[in-house]
């Protein structure tokens, strides 16, 4: 099925394609990193923790009608990038486009799905996974 | 000159991974096995296999005189007194959770289990259980800031009402031998029951249980060069007739009934089911590799390499390591870098290092830490493997910075 890219996801998906090794990928994450929207102290809290993950990393989905707004922040900074293509792709869908998304798929496309291995400890699975939790609820 | 391993190229998985361009530093974790103990693996499994302990027909005595010669060459290994001291279990884990159970019933209300701040999780959990349990004060001996368990301390906490010490022998994240002479004199002062966790010390100097006089001892084939699923519980044998048994099945009966049932002593009242049969096997093999060792030449060569993985580490700046490692591994963090973006940027590069807590959460957050990064050692280990990983840290704090 093609669906239609975000603007941004299209512009991630053209900047890591091109990416030819480890030292510019992780580059660019980093300045990925930085374009998150940030967080104040009172959102940093134990209520928009994901658990399962070694590093600190906040979730916060806000509800516009039918569509989906994340926002997130990490203390580790190529999460921060990892967080920042992650929403990138999700951003502006409608909870049943963002069900139908393939988001491990997604970070195939980018060649960072060694992020996703489930020997690594950096919670992009727990962010994952807590994303479909906080889009199943309702608004 | 760069160190070179002697031993390097009887390890067909180090070979392996170094031409997938991975330098495995994670030792600690789990060792490459020698081409002798998949050797020993696969002469088993393909010769024709049997379960031990039960049959008569003529696989199943071989199977069985195989396992037993392991159970023989691990007594010997660790000079315990008798092969009837060397119960079989799943790993180190499995050996001190079958303590926990085994000793319950010597343990009463209000009485202390001593550990020390260092234990990994398997030396801490099973008995932070068995003190829920059984209403018991569990203990922790501090450490001084080496990373060596305070005998000061031990002196104060050690006493009367303790009946049972439970302590590392060598440091999973700190890198030292703890004075285990010491506090087992204090464990023997007062009557308490000593239990050694050896998973990383037994690796790095062949033990002398008789000389240390513990009651018991554990420790992992798969750190020792051995396959996984299998690890030993030494038990001296006034200690292991005390033990309640703990699980229950096939072979460990002496006569059962539909409402009663009579058990089998140690070893084999503490092997119930089938055990491991192979990987028993591989480890006999891994023995019998490690006893044909020089000793002090392997204990030389991991000397050299420890001291240029100290010397680089600390020639960098801002790089912090915990406590001061004599052996085996170091543990660090780099000021101002988070440790969850050095691994990213050290397994980016092919560098096979542990980053985390290392099971060891509570010595984690008693030094402020969310985690570190450990490099670990293997006698097959070259000087290069290190080059290597320096390169990569260099190259990951530059683009960190």
């Amino acid at each position: 099925m093609t669906m239609c890219l975000p603007t941004s996801a299209e512009e991630a998906l053209s900047a890591f394609s091109a990416c030819p090794g480890w030292e510019q990928r992780a580059r660019l994450l980093m300045q990925w990193g930085e374009r998150l929207q940030p967080l104040s102290d009172a959102e940093r809290v134990d209520a928009h923790r994901v658990h399962g993950c070694e590093s600190l990393v906040w979730l916060i989905a806000e509800h516009h009608g039918e569509h989906l707004h994340f926002r997130a922040s990490s203390d580790a900074r190529l999460l921060r990038g990892l967080l920042a293509v992650l929403l990138a792709r999700v951003e502006g869908l409608s909870r049943a486009e963002l069900a139908r998304v393939d988001l491990v798929d997604w970070f195939n496309q980018l060649g960072l799905q060694r992020q996703l291995s489930p020997s690594r400890s950096n919670g992009l699975n727990a962010v994952l996974q807590r994303m479909r939790e906080l889009a199943g609820r309702s608004a | 000159m760069s160190l070179t391993s002697p031993w390097r190229a009887d390890f067909p998985g180090m070979l392996a991974l170094e031409a997938e361009g991975q330098t495995y530093l994670d030792s600690a974790a789990t060792a490459q096995k020698p081409q002798a103990v998949l050797d020993a693996l696969l002469g088993y499994l393909s010769g024709g296999v049997a379960n031990v302990h039960r049959a008569q027909h003529l696989p199943g005595e071989r199977a069985t005189r195989t396992f037993e010669a392991t159970r023989s060459k691990a007594a010997q290994w660790l000079n315990a007194a008798s092969s009837e001291e060397i119960i079989f279990t799943r790993g180190s884990t499995e050996s001190l959770n079958l303590l926990g159970y085994g000793l319950e019933h010597l343990l009463q209300p209000g009485e202390q289990i001593v550990i020390s701040a260092l234990e990994h999780h398997a030396n801490l959990l099973p008995w932070q259980q068995l003190a829920k349990r059984r209403n018991l004060e569990l203990r922790v001996v501090p450490l001084d800031s080496s990373g060596s368990i305070d005998l000061d301390a031990a002196t104060r906490l050690i006493g009367p009402r303790t009946r049972l010490l439970a302590l590392s022998q060598l440091s999973n994240v700190l890198g030292r031998w703890q004075p285990l002479a010491e506090l087992l004199a204090m464990a023997r002062a007062h009557g308490a029951i000593s239990v050694i966790d050896g998973a990383q010390g037994a690796v790095h100097a062949r033990p002398d249980l008789q000389a240390l006089g513990c009651d018991f001892y554990v420790c992992s084939a798969h750190k020792l060069y051995g396959p996984d699923g299998v690890g030993l519980l030494y038990g001296r044998r006034e200690a292991l007739n005390q033990l309640q048994h703990w699980q229950f099945g096939g072979e460990m009966v002496l006569d059962a009934d539909y409402h009663e049932a009579r058990f089998r002593p140690a070893p084999l009242g503490f092997e119930a089911g089938t055990p491991a049969v192979s990987a028993v096997i591989g480890l006999g093999a891994a023995l019998n590799w490690l006893s044909g060792l020089d000793q002090a030449a392997v204990a030389h060569h991991e000397a050299a390499l420890h001291a240029e993985l100290l010397a680089g580490l600390q020639s960098r700046k801002g790089v912090r390591l915990l406590g001061e490692p004599q052996l085996a591994l170091a543990c660090f963090h780099v000021e101002a870098v988070h440790n969850a973006d050095l691994a990213h940027l050290l397994s980016e590069q092919g560098i096979a290092v542990r980053a985390g807590h290392h099971c060891a959460m509570p010595l984690m957050k008693s030094l402020g830490l969310s985690g570190a990064i450990r490099v670990s050692l293997g006698l097959y280990n070259n000087g290069a493997d290190l080059q290597r990983f320096f390169a990569a840290l260099d190259n990951a704090l530059e683009l960190l910075r």
